[in-house]
């Protein structure tokens, strides 16, 4: 049976926060004297008062959860920040679609960075702080955030961290899911505040810093920018690069640093193949692309920022990969799938994932050559179980499925092929540019509407790997019978 | 407070239950992967899959930090062990289920001095208590002692034609001379703690304080006193059947158990030469009817299946036992069972459950009043406890009338020297006494959480 009212509750409760989290845009508009302050007055008050009435409602409910629960309560309030999270665009008039402003929302939170806005030098600040803003607090997730700093939430509430945070499996660094979330969000919290100061002290003005922060921490890539970071100081490109790798890192390895565990951390399988992943796509970009670039400097900064931004799905740019030789745009297309590492704000299949498929392909070979071997598949230093196994392998053909699906779609669009196949993986993988048409200069701005909303899905999708949303949109399960 | 449980099994999984919805940081190890899965998505807890024994996963476990480290898996053995093991590695308190009899003698001294163990627990000795002290208050539900008997709380369940039907407490104290006072009542799936004005209704569950004298007195005037058992039929030869029938026949009931292995039913009669050892199953009713179950005082089914215990003990209500008595180890099915008409049920991990909860309360406050003695009802929705009143303690010789006391919270009795006191509002409380105090919907660690700030 299914416990709506707490479901409803939650959602409730989501709303209340949101609406505290929307004084923080309005605060900006008051300070740069913007009128669009009204829009996220009128949001906020909108998200109160639901929120209110519905946690009023919801009042007296069981508070066990099970797994239904937990990806309904996820996929729901996934929906519903994305709405709230639209309506200042609407309102403040500055993105005059509704659709266009649903697909800027969606892809804040989900930390996918593709735009539809064509200018966005036009924008007002407050706009562009809570495009910004929408990454930071999508990257690490707005449930954790609920669990890490509201109240008695429920005892499981590993069942919401499940659904919501990326990766094959959820661990724990404290006995209890409260003060897990919240050590990850002091960390993310750390983090950003670090690279704020690095980029304002690199000559970047207070408020970009704060903005290209934000967009970074959440592996985001909204920026102030047309032409993304193409215009900032080569210090600066090395900041963000640099910050867009870290963030793409398994939280849990800072916590082992900060804890004086650093050996575990530097152990990680999955750390390792992140890094050599980089380097190797970096370098081998490098030589690629060196007859275009003047200095040897100049070619590693470019490819080195280009390889992080698409492998940890930010989608800053530095330079138009689309005018790249295709071994290149190859090489940034693998990349898009694989994403960074789980545990992180990054998107894409994940590298844990990946290097454990691998794994698994790897025994299935052997074992056809020796077909009485018996091996397991390790992964840092233990045994992957063998549902752990059947998950990820099922996970993948999912993905690749709906992949397809989408593709199909997409491709009603009269734009070539190479735009319609690199839109649906970028989108789904949460990294923002893609080849061609949708390249990193241009926006989704023509698309039409059915590919806004259908893209708007794969960006949920892909956030919350796809099973939340698909679960969410099987009315069985929001049958109480079943 | 940092708490690491060794062993998840029906003990390990209700303990930490109770102790994760009491606040603690848990870490659960096992060394069944599917165990700590199902550990990891019930309680909001780490589970670690591993062996208790192997430094490594100890350490991983963090025991080095914890406060306090408990043993409860099925090997005694492995439990001595871990604990010392932790010890070593700096655990500060250590707990350990030992439940063989051969180990709790004079040897469990010697154990617990050089492993190093702060607390064992003998869930089979502990639910052989308890039924001991049911069946020594046959009219009761429940019977617990506090203060080393000075005081007693006794569960009674009122019957349709008990006099307490339709009363209001206030009435009630008018119309009977004997110092009792009702510190609560369950009635569905509330505990009340009751006001002047509450009025008494079929079926309620009532937990009266008194002296054992009195309760006696006060049973014999209301008519539901029965007598003591003289004989009694087990059921099921385990370890809390031995614990149990060795009691009983130290105080003369005769004793007849009925059990299926021919095996155990010699070790036992080996170990109580004293007991009627019958070899047989006791779901053929006929066998119970043949060894005379009609004409007995008490039944008690101690079998390790539940869906057994209850069913006998149906069988048993239905041949008018006065006094049956059913160990469940699963709480859901306790609860059906109780809707079946079982009234007296124990549960080996509630106890262990509560012996455990008191001791990590104790340790939480080793500076406030000590707590003695804890025990829970209704699932732990509201919880009796006894403390000691230390020398500083803020109100002594306030009137209770007059001290501030939070709402929902009962001091139902104060023990000075040897002598129970029934509270009224003009009574003090002393260093040195001890207080047995009800608590609805909250927690106390300490003597001082009674009274509102």
């Amino acid at each position: 049976m299914m416990n709506s009212k707490l479901v409803f509750g939650v959602i409730g409760r989501l709303l209340e926060i949101l609406a505290a989290i929307l004084l923080l845009p309005m605060l900006v508009s008051v300070i740069y004297r913007e009128n669009t302050f009204i829009s996220f007055l009128v949001t906020a008050l909108i998200s109160l008062v639901t929120g209110i009435v519905l946690h009023i409602l919801c009042r007296k409910h069981d508070r066990t959860i099970y797994a239904k629960e937990g990806f309904l309560i996820v996929a729901l309030s996934w929906l519903v920040s994305s709405f709230i999270g639209s309506l200042p665009f609407f309102l403040s008039g500055e993105v005059p679609s509704y659709i266009d402003a649903l697909f800027e929302s969606v892809s804040g939170f989900t930390t996918t960075g593709a735009s539809v806005i064509p200018d966005v030098e036009a924008l007002s600040h407050g706009i562009l702080f809570w495009r910004s803003f929408t990454h930071w607090i999508g990257g690490m997730g707005v449930l954790v955030f609920i669990i890490a700093f509201a109240t008695n939430f429920t005892e499981r509430s590993i069942h919401i961290l499940r659904a919501e945070m990326a990766g094959p499996v959820v661990g724990k660094l404290m006995p209890r899911a409260k003060d897990t979330t919240k050590i990850l969000y002091i960390i993310y919290i750390v983090m950003t505040v670090v690279q704020i100061i690095m980029l304002w002290a690199g000559g970047m003005n207070f408020f970009e810093s704060v903005v290209h922060s934000l967009g970074t921490a959440g592996t985001g890539g909204f920026g102030t920018k047309s032409d993304s970071i193409a215009g900032y100081s080569p210090y600066i490109q090395w900041v963000i690069g640099v910050f867009m790798l870290l963030f793409g890192v398994n939280f849990n390895l800072y916590y082992l640093i900060c804890t004086k565990h650093g050996k575990f951390a530097l152990k990680s399988t999955e750390l390792w193949v992140y890094i050599c992943m980089i380097i190797i796509a970096t370098s081998a970009i490098a030589i690629n692309i060196s007859p275009m670039y003047s200095s040897l400097s100049e070619t590693i900064r470019t490819s080195f920022f280009n390889v992080t931004s698409i492998t940890t799905t930010t989608g800053y740019s530095t330079a138009d990969f689309n005018l790249w030789p295709t071994f290149s745009k190859g090489i940034i297309f693998v990349l898009m799938f694989i994403g960074g590492c789980a545990g992180s704000t990054a998107g894409g299949l994940k590298v844990s994932r990946v290097v454990i498929l691998f794994k698994m392909i790897a025994r299935e070979v052997r074992h056809l050559i020796h077909p009485r071997s018996i091996s397991t598949v390790r992964f840092e230093g233990k045994e992957v179980e063998e549902h752990t196994q059947r998950n990820i392998a099922n996970y993948f053909a999912v993905y690749m499925m709906f992949l397809v699906g989408l593709l199909f779609i997409v491709s009603l669009e009269p734009f070539d092929f190479e735009t319609a196949v690199s839109v649906t993986v970028t989108c789904f993988n949460n990294v923002g540019p893609g080849f061609s048409f949708a390249g990193p200069m241009a926006s989704y701005s023509e698309f039409s509407n059915l590919s806004k909303i259908v893209l708007s899905l794969a960006m949920l999708m892909g956030r919350l790997e796809i099973f939340p949303i698909v679960i969410f949109m099987f009315p069985s399960s929001w049958n109480r019978k079943k | 407070m940092k708490i690491v449980i060794l062993g998840c099994g029906k003990v390990g999984n209700t303990l930490i239950g109770a102790l994760a919805g009491e606040g603690h940081d848990i870490v659960a190890i096992d060394k069944n992967p599917e165990v700590v899965e199902e550990i990891f998505n019930l309680h909001d807890v780490i589970g670690l899959c591993g062996n208790g024994i192997d430094s490594d996963t100890m350490l991983e476990a963090g025991v080095s930090e914890a406060r306090l480290f408990v043993a409860v898996t099925d090997s005694d053995e492995l439990n001595m062990l871990a604990c010392y093991l932790a010890r070593k590695l700096g655990a500060r308190h250590t707990v350990a289920r030992i439940r063989n009899p051969e180990y709790n003698d004079d040897s469990l001294v010697f154990f617990k001095q050089n492993m190093n163990i702060s607390v064992t627990l003998n869930p089979e000795m502990l639910v052989a208590h308890e039924i001991y002290n049911i069946l020594k208050f046959p009219s009761a539900v429940k019977v617990e002692t506090f203060s080393g008997r000075n005081l007693e709380i006794v569960e009674i369940i009122i019957k349709e034609e008990s006099p307490f039907v339709g009363i209001k407490l206030s009435e009630l104290r008018k119309k009977y001379s004997e110092k009792f006072l009702i510190c609560y009542v369950v009635r569905g799936d509330e505990a009340y703690i009751p006001s002047g004005d509450f009025e008494l209704k079929t079926g309620d569950k009532i937990g009266i304080t008194a002296s054992h004298n009195e309760i006696l007195k006060l049973l014999k005037n209301i008519g539901t006193f029965q007598k003591n058992p003289r004989s009694v039929i087990i059921m099921g030869a385990g370890r809390s059947t031995f614990y149990l029938a060795q009691k009983l026949i130290n105080i003369g009931v005769n004793v007849k158990i009925i059990e299926r292995d021919a095996q155990r039913c010699v070790e036992l009669s080996n170990a109580l030469p004293s007991a009627v050892l019958i070899h047989g199953d006791g779901m053929q009713y006929e066998i119970l009817k043949e060894e005379g179950i009609a004409s007995s005082d008490a039944f008690i089914a101690l079998t390790g299946t539940d869906e057994e215990n209850i069913l006998c003990c149906l069988f048993a209500k239905e041949q008018k036992v006065p006094v049956v008595v059913a160990k469940i180890n699963r709480s859901d099915l306790a609860v059906t069972a109780e809707g079946l008409g079982i009234e007296c049920i124990v549960s080996p991990q509630k106890t262990v459950t509560n012996v455990v909860s008191r001791y990590v309360r104790a340790l939480k406050n080793s500076i406030g009043s000590k707590m003695e003695t804890l025990y829970k009802l209704m699932d732990g929705k509201s919880e009796v406890s006894e403390f000691k009143v230390r020398e500083d303690f803020a109100y002594a010789g306030v009137s209770l009338t007059t001290l501030n006391l939070k709402p929902n919270i009962l001091v139902a009795g104060i023990v000075r020297g040897k002598k129970p006191i029934i509270p009224t509002g003009a009574d003090v409380i002393l260093p040195g006494d001890r207080v047995v105090v009800i608590a609805a919907g909250q927690q106390l660690d300490d003597l001082g959480d009674i009274i509102k700030h």
